[in-house]
C-alpha cells in the first residue's frame, strides 16, 4: 500500500465538503461519534440535512462563519492506498492556503458545478495547481443530477476547460462527471450516465500511477545533519561520520561516484546506512545516512550529487513567488530570510518583474509590490550560493520559503524558474 | 520494500517524513525535548528518534508530564525505556505544581488533573528553556488538530493561535523564534491510529501491558468504563464489576476509559480497530467530550 496526497479545490457550494464527506463515509473513515457530533450540530443550527462540511471545518471560527479558513488534512484508506486529503478553501482570499495544500499534492481535484460550468475561479484553481506542478489533475464535474445527467453538458465543459488548460500546459488531465450528493461515479460507476466510459473517481484515485512523478534521474542529496557518535568505547563508532538527509532526487547506490557541493570534490559512496541496516539503493522520499570514502569537510546545507549531473550553484535567481503575509508587502529592496532544502540564507529582492492576475493570467509589469495572496515573478540575490534546479524539474530543489526577519513569519513561497 | 517501480509503502513514507522532521529540529534548535508519556504514539515517536540519529544516541532529553494519576504499568515502562536508550528523562510533576500553589486541584466527582497539566508543562518548558517540544499528536485524532502545523508556533505564554499559523509548504519548516517562544513539533501528524498499530506490529515494538486485554475492576459512567482506583471518585450508583478490557489511549486514570476487548496480540488489536466505529478519543476520553471545541480551547492555552 502506498500513499496518494491530493488537494481539493472548488468554489463555495460546488460540493467539495459533500464529496469529501462521501469519500470518508464510504471508506469508513468517519466514525459514529464524529457523525453523531455533526448531526447534533446540524440539528442545533436548524439545518435539515446532515451537514458533512462540519466534519472538515474544525476551528470554531470556521463553524461559526460556515466557511473553511485553513487547510485541513483528512485521512482515509482503501485496501489499495492510503489517502491524505488537503482540503483547501476556494475563495481568492485563501490563495495561499491552496498553494500550501498543492505544494505536496500528487493530484488535485477541481470541482465544477455542472450548471455553472467553467468559472473564473475554476481557471484560477487550475492555474495554481499547474504553477505548483501538481502532476495529476481531475476535473470533477459535479451536480450532474441537476442537469439530467446530460452528456452534452459534460462535453461542453470538458471542451471549454481543455482549451484553457492547453494554454497552461497542465498536467495529466482527467474529466469525471459525478454527483457527490447521490454518489454517482464517486465510488462506483453510475448507471445514470451510461455514456461515460471512464472509471469512478475513487477508482482513479486508487490507480493513478505516481511512483514515476518523483525525479528519479537527477541525484540530489541535501545534507541535513551530520551524525558523529563520538563514542569512546567503540573504535568503529568513534570514527563514524555519516551524512543524514532525505533523498530529494535520483537513485543513490554504494560505490557511486559523487560530487560534494560547494567544494566540487569527488568521492564515492561507501555505504548507505539506516537503523535497520545498510541498503543497496536510496531514492526519494527515503531518509538515510551516507558514508563517503574520503574525508571531506561536509556540513548541513551542502549537497551531494553526481559529477556529470549537477544542480545550478546560484546566488541570483528568478522565481514565481506567492506572497502570504498581510502585514508587509514584497517590494524591490525587501530583505528576507530564504530557506531552500536544508540551507538558510538571506535574500534581497532585486526586482519584481511582473505581478500576475491569477484569474486572467495578465502580467502587470508596472506593479511595484506583491500583497497578500498575490503572485509575481521576482528576481532575488542570495548571500550564499544555493544548489537549485528549476521547480518544473524538481519540486524539492526548486521550491523555497521566505521568512520575514522582523516577525519570523513565513511570508512567501517561491518556485524557481531560472537560476544563474 | 524496494520494488522496481520505486513505489514506497505508506509506513516507509511516513517514517521517512518523521525522521526528516526530527533531524530538522535537532539541526535547527538548541534545546529540543521529546514528550514521552509511555503511550503508543510517543513510543512510536521514540523509535523514530532512535532511527533518526543512529548510531549516535538521541541528542535530546525525554520529558514526561506526570499527573500523579498514571497507570503504574505505564510509569514502569517509561522508566525502563529511558534507561535502555540511555536517555535523560525529565519528569515534570503536576503534584509539585499543586504543592507549590501554581495550580489548584479540582474537586468533585469529575475532578481531573488533565487541565492542570498545561501549567506544569509550560513551567517545565520555561525552566529548562526548551525551544522545541516533540509531541506525538496526530491530525486524525481530533478536528482542531486536523489544522495544526507540523511545526506549531507557541508565543511566550505557550499559546497557540489557530487563525494565525505559519504556512507550511513542501518539506520546509520555519524554525525561527524569539527567546521565550517555542515550537511544538508533531512528526506523526500524518499517521492514523491504524498506521501506528501497523508500525508497532512491523517493528515489533514493545508497548505497556494495559493496551492488551486484561481483567479489571471497572464501573460505567457516561458509557465509558473507568477503573477502580483510589484517585477516581465513584458514586453509590456506580457499581463495580469485573470486565475483560483494554485501553486504546493512555492518559490520566481519572478520565481515560477502557474498552471491552479480547485482543491480546497486536494483530488482534489491528483487526479490532479495522472494524471499530468510534474514534479513539470519542470512545475513551472524557476530556474531549466536554464541548464541541474542547480540544481547540485547551490547545490555545498551551495543552499538548
Ligand atoms: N443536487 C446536488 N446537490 C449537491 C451535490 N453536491 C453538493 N450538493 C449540495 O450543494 C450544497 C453545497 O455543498 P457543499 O459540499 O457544502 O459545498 P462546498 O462549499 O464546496 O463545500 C449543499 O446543499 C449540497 O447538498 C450534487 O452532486 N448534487
Ligand atoms: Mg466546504
Amino acid at each position: 500500500m502506498d500513499i496518494l496526497r491530493f488537494a481539493t479545490a472548488g468554489s463555495v457550494d460546488d460540493g467539495k465538503s459533500t464529496l469529501i464527506g462521501r469519500l470518508l463515509f464510504d471508506s469508513k473513515a468517519i466514525f459514529e461519534d464524529q457523525l453523531e457530533a455533526v448531526e447534533r450540530t446540524s440539528r442545533d443550527r436548524g439545518t435539515e440535512y446532515t451537514d458533512l462540511s462540519l466534519l472538515t471545518d474544525g476551528l470554531r471560527a470556521e463553524r461559526e462563519q460556515g466557511i473553511t479558513i485553513d487547510v485541513a488534512y483528512r485521512y482515509f484508506a482503501t485496501p489499495k492506498r492510503k489517502f491524505i486529503i488537503a482540503d483547501t478553501p476556494g475563495h481568492i482570499q485563501y490563495t495561499r492556503n491552496m498553494v500550501t495544500g498543492a505544494s505536496t499534492a500528487d493530484l488535485a481535484i477541481i470541482l465544477i458545478d455542472a450548471r455553472k460550468g467553467v468559472l473564473e475561479q475554476s481557471r484560477r484553481h487550475a492555474f495554481l495547481t499547474t504553477l505548483l506542478r501538481v502532476p495529476h489533475l481531475v476535473l470533477a464535474v459535479n451536480k450532474m443530477d441537476l442537469v439530467d445527467y446530460a452528456e452534452e453538458r459534460f462535453e461542453e465543459i470538458r471542451e471549454e476547460f481543455t482549451a484553457f488548460a492547453s494554454k497552461l500546459n497542465a498536467a495529466d488531465l482527467t474529466f469525471i462527471p459525478i454527483s457527490a450528493l447521490h454518489g454517482d461515479n464517486v465510488v462506483s460507476r453510475s448507471e445514470n450516465m451510461p455514456w461515460y466510459h471512464g472509471t469512478s473517481l475513487l477508482h482513479h484515485l486508487e490507480n493513478v500511477h505516481i511512483a514515476s512523478d518523483r525525479n528519479l534521474v537527477d541525484v540530489r542529496f541535501p545534507v541535513q545533519y551530520v551524525i558523529r557518535p563520538h563514542n569512546a568505547t567503540s573504535q568503529e563508532l568513534h570514527d563514524y561520520r555519516g551524512y543524514a538527509g532525505q533523498v530529494a532526487g535520483g537513485v543513490l547506490k554504494p560505490g557511486d561516484e559523487v560530487t560534494h557541493l560547494p567544494s566540487g570534490l569527488n568521492t564515492r559512496i561507501a555505504a548507505i546506512d539506516t537503523f535497520d541496516g545498510p541498503v543497496e539503493e536510496a531514492f526519494p522520499p527515503m531518509s538515510v545516512t551516507l558514508r563517503l570514502e574520503d574525508d571531506i569537510d561536509i556540513s548541513r546545507g551542502d549537497l551531494i550529487c553526481r559529477p556529470n549531473n549537477q544542480p545550478s550553484v546560484a546566488q541570483e535567481l528568478d522565481a514565481m513567488v506567492c506572497w502570504m503575509a498581510d502585514s508587509v508587502k514584497l517590494q524591490p529592496r525587501s530583505k528576507l530570510i530564504i530557506k531552500h532544502t536544508t540551507r538558510t540564507a538571506r535574500a534581497l529582492v532585486r526586482d519584481l518583474q511582473y505581478r500576475l492576475d491569477v484569474n486572467t493570467l495578465h502580467r502587470d509589469e508596472a506593479a511595484t509590490s506583491l500583497g497578500l495572496n498575490e503572485i509575481g515573478r521576482v528576481s532575488l540575490r542570495i548571500t550564499q550560493p544555493l544548489f537549485v534546479d528549476d521547480y518544473s524539474r524538481n519540486r524539492l530543489t526548486g521550491g523555497f520559503i521566505l521568512i520575514d526577519e522582523a516577525t519570523n513569519g513565513t511570508v512567501g513561497a517561491g518556485m524557481i524558474v531560472d537560476a544563474r | 520494500m524496494l520494488q522496481r517501480d520505486y513505489t514506497t509503502s505508506q509506513l516507509d513514507v511516513l517514517e521517512a517524513e518523521a525522521i526528516h522532521i526530527m533531524r530538522e529540529v535537532a539541526a535547527e534548535f538548541e534545546r529540543p525535548c521529546l514528550l514521552f508519556s509511555g503511550g503508543k504514539d510517543s513510543i512510536v515517536m521514540l523509535r523514530i528518534a532512535e532511527k533518526a540519529f543512529w548510531p549516535a544516541p538521541i541528542p535530546f532529553p525525554l520529558m514526561h508530564v506526570d499527573t500523579g494519576h498514571n497507570f503504574p504499568e505505564v510509569i514502569e515502562f517509561r522508566d525502563r525505556r529511558a534507561v535502555e536508550l540511555n536517555a535523560r528523562l525529565v519528569v515534570a510533576s503536576v503534584q509539585a505544581s499543586i504543592d507549590s500553589g501554581r495550580v489548584a486541584e479540582e474537586t468533585g466527582r469529575r475532578a481531573s488533573r488533565n487541565r492542570l497539566q498545561t501549567t506544569t508543562l509550560l513551567d517545565a518548558i520555561e525552566e529548562h528553556e526548551f525551544d522545541a517540544v516533540f509531541g506525538g499528536a496526530r491530525r486524525d485524532e481530533e478536528k482542531a488538530r486536523a489544522k495544526e502545523r507540523v511545526f506549531s508556533f507557541r508565543d511566550d505564554f505557550g499559546q497557540w493561535d489557530p487563525k494565525n499559523q505559519r504556512p507550511e509548504l513542501w518539506n520546509l519548516y520555519n524554525s525561527k523564534i524569539r527567546k521565550g517562544e517555542h515550537i511544538r513539533v508533531f512528526p506523526l501528524s500524518n499517521w492514523t491510529e491504524l498506521d501506528i498499530w501497523d508500525y508497532i506490529r512491523r517493528e515489533g515494538i514493545e508497548i505497556p501491558s494495559i493496551y492488551f486485554a486484561h481483567t479489571r475492576s471497572v464501573f460505567e459512567r457516561d458509557g465509558m468504563l473507568l477503573p477502580d482506583d483510589e484517585v477516581v471518585q465513584r458514586d453509590e450508583d456506580e457499581p463495580l464489576f469485573e470486565a475483560v478490557v483494554r485501553y486504546r489511549t493512555v492518559g490520566d486514570v481519572t478520565c481515560t476509559g477502557a474498552v471491552v476487548s479480547n485482543a491480546v496480540t497486536v494483530e488482534q488489536i489491528i483487526e479490532e480497530i479495522a472494524v471499530t466505529r468510534l474514534t479513539e478519543r470519542g470512545a475513551t476520553r472524557a476530556d474531549d467530550r466536554a464541548s464541541e471545541a474542547a480540544m481547540e480551547d485547551r490547545k490555545k492555552e498551551g495543552y499538548f
